[in-house]
């Protein structure tokens, strides 16, 4: 069974009496392990496709199961429980509680989460050591970095262990050098064996993953696999 | 999510904003501590009262003519009536009838002026027993003697003064052997007391007393008492003394069964509970009008919290990312607005301890040195519970408003 089944999965927007289609009739299955990358123009319905994907929105057309259940399978509880344990966010403009530490920070989904709190400190520490932060650790968030702040991000979404990343243009606010740490991170997360949903609208980026799905429009214009050859190439000419 | 950290959470947020917080949680502050202060004056005040009313004593009775008073007016009915008459306090004093009473002194109330030499003084005027006076107030004389039973029964023309009287009659010339004159008779003065001040209703200063055969026979002529002064053996058997004395002057006074009684009988604890519930229904009106402060305090807590929802849109939205379900972020902000409100009122409690003492010390210097400090320590239990209460109450709509966020809007907002 597939970790993610999209079936023209659609989704309109209503806003007063204007409505956007930002997503239409998007199919695709995506399998635990596998490193996707979202790519297309502005407004073509990526963000809104990453929502529906990871529970954080409900599709409004066509039908798309996480883990074998859709959306609706879930009481709001449930749904909270899914994205605890079962996936991470990261998002382009990090979302870290200024006033709160690193650790704080990448604690805060334990807190929600059902794990002993006696491992929390553990866990903590395990993960901002994972994205190379442990020297930062008390630092505020406000302190850091924008490329620290992303990795306090990503350490956030790795805490609790999830089976899937969501990651929506981590490197968007980022300079090129503090982007390719980023991503470096988030490529060993794959071959750690998480499954990785990555936006961008940089080919190089997306090229860090095995697979490319682009939108146009609200449309899946195209969903090919990345060559392993060309990679290294582009990766090398952003270097 | 664990309470801890929803404490530590409120309390980061509510620390982060420290100046608008203060000023928040000023009206709740404000409200908290004038009801300390209100309800702290309250006991003082009933305390003081109660302990001048010991002073005569719980064991105390007093039956008067005439029907209960139930309005000021009904007071001056009670000096006209004419129902209890000497009759009646041989009757009570057979212990047959009312066997646990160990004292019965009946009094006259004599109005008008007492002069010496041209000094002219408006006193309060006692047909009475000086010694059961004495007694009771715990006041005695500094020059001369008491006159006793014999002088009473005896019609004799003496009277006891008090200071101020002595001083306005007499300045700094001694009292004891001169005549002053009340209603044109002449009464010689065998004692004065000390100066004592206000105790409970009476001001033994400002009073004259005289044997209540005199003023009655001599003075006014009349055959009737204006009340009749009981002491019961102990306070346990007043209420059994009470019956027995209605039933022994219902009897003198021939009443049938269904018949109204035509005089009254009070006694002290009757005055106390009177005097607790007036302080109580007064502390609680001013109390009331004050917690008008507490709503408008709430409402404050209100209009910041729902800033606050607003401000934080992308953090909830984000903690819902994170796996927050609308019960955390629901207890979170409600716990937020309620640690406001509850330090509001703990800041409140503080001010009004200071401010209570520092009242008490102000009354202690002016009202006399009786006055004690009261720690209101059940208003300061009601407080913390209603400041708890303002904060649930104005805290659930803001946190309900947060908790329904989607956390789409939330991170999408700018
Ligand atoms: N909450 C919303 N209400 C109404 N319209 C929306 C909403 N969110 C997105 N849209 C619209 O849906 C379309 C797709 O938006 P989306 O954010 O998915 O694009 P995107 O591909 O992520 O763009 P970008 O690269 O700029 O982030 C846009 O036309 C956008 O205006
Ligand atoms: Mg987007």
């Amino acid at each position: 069974m597939a970790l993610i089944e999209a079936q023209n999965v659609g989704k309109i927007y209503h806003t007063g009496k204007v409505e956007t289609q930002a997503l239409r009739e998007a199919s695709f299955t995506i399998n635990a392990g596998e490193f996707v990358s979202i790519m297309g123009p502005s407004g073509s319905g990526k963000s809104t496709l990453l929502h529906v994907l990871g529970f954080l929105d409900r599709n409004t057309e066509g039908m798309y199961r996480f883990d074998g259940k859709t959306i609706d399978d879930y009481s709001s509880n449930e749904l909270a429980r899914v994205r605890n344990k079962r996936m991470g966010f990261v998002f382009q403009s990090f979302n870290l509680l200024a006033k709160a530490t690193v650790i704080e920070n990448v604690k805060l989904p334990l807190l929600y989460s059902d794990v002993h709190e006696k491992l929390w400190d553990e866990m903590a520490r395990h993960a901002v050591d994972s994205v190379g932060l442990s020297h930062r650790i008390g630092y505020h968030s406000s302190d850091l970095s924008g490329g620290e702040k992303q990795r306090v991000a990503i350490a956030r979404a790795l805490v609790n262990n999830p089976a899937v990343v969501f990651a929506d243009e981590p490197t968007g606010n980022l300079d090129s050098k503090s982007g390719a740490q980023v991503m470096g991170i988030i490529e060993n997360l794959h071959h750690q064996g998480k499954t990785i949903i990555l936006i961008t609208h940089e080919t190089y980026t997306a090229e860090y993953a095995q697979r490319i799905i682009t939108l146009a429009d609200g449309r899946i214009e195209n969903d090919r696999k990345v060559r392993e050859d060309t990679k290294s190439i582009n990766r090398h000419f952003v270097k | 999510m664990k309470l801890r950290y929803l404490f530590t959470t409120a309390g980061t947020s509510v620390w982060t904003h420290r100046t608008r917080s203060l000023l928040t949680i000023l009206g709740i502050v404000i409200g908290v501590a004038s009801i300390m202060l209100i309800v702290s004056i309250g006991k003082g005040a009933e305390k003081l009262i109660l302990d001048q009313i010991g002073g005569m004593g719980a064991d105390t009775i007093v039956v008067r003519p005439g029907k209960e008073p139930t309005g000021p007016s009904d007071f001056a009915d009670t000096l006209f009536a004419d129902s209890l008459k000497d009759a009646d306090v041989a009757a009570l004093k057979k212990k047959s009838n009312v066997p646990d009473l160990v004292e019965i002194v009946p009094a006259v109330i004599v109005s008008g002026t007492a002069s010496y030499r041209g000094e002219t003084y408006r006193p309060t005027t006692f047909g009475w027993s000086v010694e059961l006076l004495s007694r009771m107030f715990k006041v005695y004389p500094v020059e001369g003697i008491l006159f006793g039973e014999d002088e009473i029964r005896a019609n004799a023309n003496v009277a006891v003064i008090g200071a101020k009287v002595k001083e306005e009659l007499f300045g700094i010339e001694s009292a004891v052997g001169k005549n002053v004159r009340i209603k044109d008779k002449n009464f010689r003065i065998v004692g004065v007391f000390e100066s004592h001040g206000q105790a409970a209703f009476l001001n033994v200063d400002e009073t004259i007393v005289i044997p209540y055969t005199t003023a009655q026979k001599y003075l006014l002529g009349i055959t009737y008492y204006h009340e009749i002064m009981m002491r019961a053996e102990s306070p346990d058997v007043v209420a059994q003394t009470v019956r027995d004395i209605e039933a022994t002057l219902r009897t003198s006074h021939k009443i049938p069964d269904s018949g109204e009684n035509d005089f009254f009988i009070e006694t002290q604890q009757g005055l106390v509970d009177q005097i607790s519930t007036i302080i109580g229904v007064l502390t609680a009106f001013l109390s009331s009008v004050v917690a008008i402060s507490l709503v408008v305090g709430g409402i404050g807590v209100m209009n910041i919290m729902l800033v606050s929802v607003t401000e934080r849109t992308r953090e909830i939205g984000l903690r819902k990312a994170l796996g927050a379900t609308n019960r955390d972020i629901l207890s979170q902000f409600l716990v937020e607005s309620v640690l406001l409100t509850l330090s509001g009122g703990l800041i409140g409690i503080l001010g009004g301890v200071l401010l209570s003492l520092a009242a008490s010390l102000v009354l202690s210097i002016t009202v006399g040195t009786s006055w004690g400090f009261t720690l209101p320590l059940s208003a300061a239990l009601l407080a913390i519970g209603v400041s708890v209460a303002v904060g649930l109450v104005f805290g659930i709509y803001p946190a309900r408003q947060a908790s329904q966020k989607s956390p789409i809007e939330a991170l999408r907002y700018e």
